[in-house]
């Protein structure tokens, strides 16, 4: 089958032109696959240098030292006498304090009680936040008219927001989740914002070329190829949905329904100093497994997924 | 299965009996920006490329090379001017532009997909395409995972399936090494013939554009208009560093020093 037009007098050298470009082609492919044998990036796959139990051993000791750290500290100041016990109690008191909490039942309750309510107000800022984020990054003008706010917004103490929450919603659960919402959606669009901005125009136009118009170019182009930054931006959002909700769970104490933050306002009303410090390494634990064993696992699969990390 | 030998170069396109040519410019010129800030990338360039032709754009920095492309590939439009294009037209560039968070497979998949191609065929003919670009196997590999010159081969796959009856190209080797380059010419010239495909291929490198054109556009800078075209008799199979490739490319180099030197009082 003659593909390209051949001219007159070729046939005589078509034979041997074919059995050359034959050997030719043999020849390319043999070169080819050595090239890509030497070429290839190595990294892939040949991570595990060391066995899983001594990597995780390498990873978690200076986690450990730290908090052995930090605990001698603590000890060190109670044993130096700087304040009475019964208002700054040492770990061993604490501790106890909170194995006591965990069995009565006191702090399963009332961690479950605000994690639902963690969940529930994240996942509906998440929803709202890509909503506006990516309105806001397809039309400047949109965004040129709320950019500015939507920082302003994520800038402003949440406490701040709480005087009118309770008067919109009284001391109820929709007055934090209120403004827990209003705490972590600006976070949460301004990564989807960031994360658009910071598409290469390559693959802009290149899912232009591949015929992505519309919906299918967010489907297909502009939201996985934000990923990254939307992660950081989700990372950051969580941040600020915790501290609201701390502070919501302290001034708005809703009758019948223990929570992290009203054990701290009880607590303290009762000078317990024991049961309070407990509670706050409760609230500082949660922080920090949630940080890393949820957004930092998921930012690091998406960065290795995206050949960006450190694999 | 055998290809007749091409030792001349096709029949030009100004023949009473030529086909109606896959790509025609006619007095295409595009500004960018307004005003004092105004910049003429292409002045009235007239172009005409005839099916299943190797036509290959050389020029110095400026001309309007990339600024071409845009406006075959419907990217951009042109400021003033016609562009007629018969057919669908498939871009490749300097960079794989290869999406990073789907596999080498995925990424020809996803150009079926946008195409129309029904879901249960995509899997396979994907497959097929990385056949025909040697890259069977790899279709499970991510983008990073992969070589530049591999990268570039996942691309041309994608290219392809576009189904594309034309191929734009904007320097798609220049960023990967002599040898794979070398290797990827002959890839690129064997895929042609089989797919019986129009290219448009953009370099800056002449040897390159001697190599593989069966003719060659040499481009003026700032504003870019058609300084020359050659005609590239040079019998396939062709080396890059045969003789003939190499006095070609020294025609085509003097002319574009004549061009650059012509720039030596610019401003």
């Amino acid at each position: 089958m003659p593909v390209i037009p051949d001219s007159a007098g070729a046939s005589a050298g078509a034979s041997a032109g074919t059995i050359g470009e034959e050997r030719h082609r043999v020849v390319a492919e043999a070169e080819l696959a050595g090239l890509d044998a030497l070429d290839r990036p190595r990294s892939a796959g040949s991570t595990a240098g060391q066995p899983g139990v001594g990597r995780a051993w390498s990873a978690l000791w200076p986690k450990l030292a730290a908090c052995g750290l930090g605990l001698g500290a603590w000890q060190a100041v109670v044993s130096a006498g700087w304040k009475p016990r019964y208002v700054l109690p040492g770990p061993a008191a604490v501790g106890r304090e909170l194995v006591a909490m965990t069995t009565d039942g006191t702090l399963p309750r009332a961690v479950t009680n605000t994690l639902v309510r963690a969940g529930i107000g994240f996942t509906v800022a998440l929803v709202l936040g890509v909503a506006a984020g990516s309105l806001m990054a397809r039309h400047r003008l949109l965004r040129s008219a709320f950019g500015s706010l939507l920082t302003g917004i994520q800038t402003m103490p949440s406490i701040a927001w709480f005087p009118l929450a309770i008067l919109l919603f009284q001391l109820s659960e929709k007055a934090i989740l209120f403004v827990l919402v209003l705490g972590a959606a600006p976070a949460v669009a301004n990564g989807l914002i960031t994360g658009a901005d910071q598409i290469p125009p390559l693959l802009l136009r290149t899912g232009q070329v591949l015929g992505a118009r519309g919906f299918a170019a967010y489907r297909h182009v502009i939201l996985p190829a934000s990923l990254p930054a939307f992660v950081g931006g989700l990372k950051q959002g969580w941040a600020f949905a915790w501290r609201s909700l701390m502070a919501g769970e302290l001034i708005v104490v809703i009758a019948e329904k223990p929570s992290i933050g009203s054990i701290l306002q009880t607590r303290r009303s009762l000078a317990d100093a024991e049961g309070l410090m407990a509670t706050m390494l409760v609230i500082l634990a949660i922080g920090i497994v949630i940080d890393g064993a949820v957004f930092g696992r998921l930012e690091r699969a998406i960065l290795k997924r995206w050949g960006l990390g450190r694999g | 299965m055998p290809y007749p030998a091409l030792d001349a170069s096709p029949a030009p396109a100004a023949t009473d009996t030529a086909p109606a040519p896959a790509v025609r410019l006619e007095a295409v010129t595009k500004v960018y920006g307004r005003g004092d800030r105004a910049v003429t990338a292409l002045d009235g360039v007239d172009l005409e490329v005839a099916p299943g032709e190797f036509l290959c754009v050389v020029g110095a920095s400026g001309c309007g090379k990339s600024t071409l492309l845009g406006l075959l590939s419907g990217l951009d439009e042109p400021t003033a001017g016609r562009r007629e294009v018969n057919g669908t037209v498939g871009l490749m560039f300097q960079e794989s532009a290869l999406f990073p968070w789907l596999t080498a497979g995925a990424n020809v998949e996803l150009a079926l997909r946008l195409r129309g191609v029904p879901r249960r065929e995509r899997a396979s003919r994907a497959a097929e395409l990385l056949r025909t670009v040697h890259l069977e196997g790899f279709a499970g590999k991510r983008p990073h995972e992969l070589s530049g010159g591999m990268r570039q081969r996942v691309a041309l796959a994608r290219a392809f399936a576009q189904d594309a009856d034309v191929l734009a190209m904007d320097e798609p080797f220049a960023a990967l090494d002599a040898m794979t380059r070398d290797v990827l010419h002959d890839e690129l010239e064997r895929l042609w013939r089989e797919r019986n495909l129009t290219v448009v291929f953009v370099t800056h490198n002449v040897r390159e554009a001697a190599r593989l054109g069966d003719r060659i556009v040499v481009l003026t800078s700032r504003p870019g208009r058609v300084a020359a075209e050659i005609p590239v008799a040079i019998p396939r199979p062709r080396r890059i560093e045969s003789p003939d490739v190499s006095e070609l490319a020294g025609t085509v180099t003097a002319l574009l020093r004549e061009e650059v030197r012509r720039h030596a009082g610019d401003p």
